[in-house]
């Protein structure tokens, strides 16, 4: 498996380190019910197929980026950056790539 | 049922073995039953066959979208063990353990249950203190636990590199006297042939396509052979329970779907005894009974169901097995094949009625679902027959997560490719 990092060019599924489903969105800070933390920490789709993901490209340039690869061939469809802030502005609504 | 002893083998020897019966029958599924189990794999076909023997319930099916067996009772490396931490896990994974202990009589059919040891080795005096307080908490279960120093394991598991020069080198190990390994196909076969014979229908090549619904309450399944009804629904699908319980609406699961990689070697005569694990790393390793090395290591870690692996993690592998084994470098690797693991959020098991009316859930396995076949079976028998969980597996529920229960093993944190 190699993903095609938008920085570095297509590189060996070794160099990078996976940070699970990139859907998920953190709730609002100020949200006090224990529900949306608890469904944004546990709950997955688990999709048989095409699955939007993060991963950081630990042994290069050091990007988080989202990629959108088939679970079940492992095809990869999609990469692009997941934005400045890494891991976390991908989960602030509207500062994500 | 055509019983099996020795007597009966040498009846048939003389007969030219043309006389065996079929394991099982190749039931047609019937429009109505008392309870359907979703998932033809160890964990269905003993939660089947404990249904029959300990709660009367023989008015059954078990439907399997493949043939049985063809899913990760076949894809392990076999290894069965009751060396935990945690309490919850503990007295789970031991009643498993003395279930496995009785199992081939229990079932007539041998299983090939070989409680050969389990040996997970330290490399560092900290890794050595932690396996001593594992160790004793499994001894406070009242399973057996023993701390053994370099020269014990040298004598029990003579290929290792105990040199002080090794890259990691052996400080220690805890042994588990009682584990071993057990022929895993042979379980799945043994679980069906017994269910079977007192009445159990098992339907092979009968895909669930969506579940039938009054109001709330699941009443039954359609298939790829008609519909079939029944009051209770158990899943045990593993690593394709986001993708069931998807047809009964429930989207979202505190599972992630990983590929596990399993390695087998060239045979060699008999060199290694018992179960050992790297412990500088996640590496178990046995010899089988025809004389290869069986082993793997870790999942890959990303969200799969592909059934293979990818090339990274087993360059790893292999490298671990050679640093520990400095004598399988010199084998050959013979096959290598992927499963795919329904990895919880806290890497331990679900067992529990629901999330619907009517529906009953067995998921959430990790790397631990073929030791815990027997137990699995048991209790989620006993959850379906009762329609509460057995004290074994009441820690166990859907709603650990969100209340704040989980039963985090290694303390790794919700994510599932840490378990």
């Amino acid at each position: 498996m190699r993903i095609d990092c938008p920085c570095c060019g297509p590189r060996g599924v070794a160099e990078f380190s996976y940070g699970g489903d990139g859907t998920l969105r953190r709730p609002d800070l100020a949200t006090r019910e224990a529900e949306p933390f608890s469904a944004y920490v546990y709950d997955r789709e688990n999709p048989r197929g095409p699955h939007v993901e993060l991963w950081h490209h630990i042994a290069g340039c050091r990007h988080w980026l989202r990629v959108t690869r088939n679970t079940l061939t492992h095809e990869i469809l999609g990469v692009e950056m997941a934005g400045r802030f890494a891991g976390d502005a991908a989960r602030i609504e509207g500062q994500g790539a | 049922m055509q019983k099996y002893s020795a007597l009966s083998l040498l009846k048939n020897a003389f007969s030219g073995h043309r006389h065996w019966q079929p394991a099982w029958r190749k039931a047609e599924p019937k429009p109505a039953y008392d309870a359907i189990i979703v998932g033809g794999g160890g964990h269905g076909l003993s939660t089947a066959y404990y249904l029959a023997k300990e709660h009367g319930l023989t008015n059954i099916v078990v439907l399997e979208k493949g043939w049985l067996g063809s899913g990760n009772i076949g894809r392990n490396t076999t290894i069965v063990r009751s060396n935990y931490m945690l309490p919850d896990n503990n007295r789970f994974y031991e009643w498993s353990m003395k279930l496995w202990e009785g199992l081939s009589l229990d079932l007539n059919y041998n299983v090939m249950f070989s409680q050969r040891g389990v040996l997970n080795l330290a490399h560092t005096p900290a890794q050595l203190d932690d396996y001593a307080r594992r160790g004793n908490s499994m001894r406070l279960e009242g399973i057996d636990a023993e701390l053994l120093g370099p020269s014990e394991i040298a004598a029990l598991v003579p290929g290792l590199d105990l040199s002080g020069s090794a890259r990691f080198p052996v400080v220690g190990g805890l042994l588990q006297p009682r584990a071993g390994t057990a022929r895993h196909d042979a379980v799945a076969w043994g679980y069906a042939r017994a269910a079977d014979a007192r009445g159990v229908d098992i339907v092979e090549n009968c895909e669930v396509t969506g579940f039938l619904r009054e109001g709330e309450r699941i009443v039954g399944v359609t298939t790829t052979r008609g519909e079939i009804r029944a009051p209770k629904v158990g899943v045990a699908v593993a690593g394709s329970t986001s993708q069931v319980l998807a047809l009964a609406g429930v989207s979202r699961l505190p599972i992630e779907s990983h590929v596990l990689q399993a390695f087998v070697s060239e045979p060699v005569k008999p060199i290694l005894d018992g179960v050992v694990t790297f412990g500088a790393g996640h590496l178990y390793i046995s010899q089988s009974d025809k004389g290869g090395l069986v082993f793997g290591g870790d999942i890959d870690k990303y969200n799969s169901y592909a059934q293979r692996g990818n090339l990274p993690v087993v360059e790893h592998v292999m490298s671990e097995v050679t640093a520990m084994l400095p004598f399988v470098s010199r084998l050959r690797l013979l096959r290598n094949w992927g499963g795919i693991m329904d990895m919880s959020m806290d890497g331990s098991p679900i067992i529990a009625p629901g999330p619907l009316p009517g529906l009953y859930l067995n998921a959430g396995w990790c790397y631990g679902g073929f030791k815990a076949t027997p137990a699995s079976g048991w209790c989620f028998a006993w959850t379906m027959a009762k329609d509460e969980p057995h004290p074994l597996n009441a820690p166990f529920t859907l709603d650990r997560f969100r209340n704040g229960a989980s039963i985090d093993e290694r303390g790794a944190g919700p994510y599932p490719k840490m378990h």
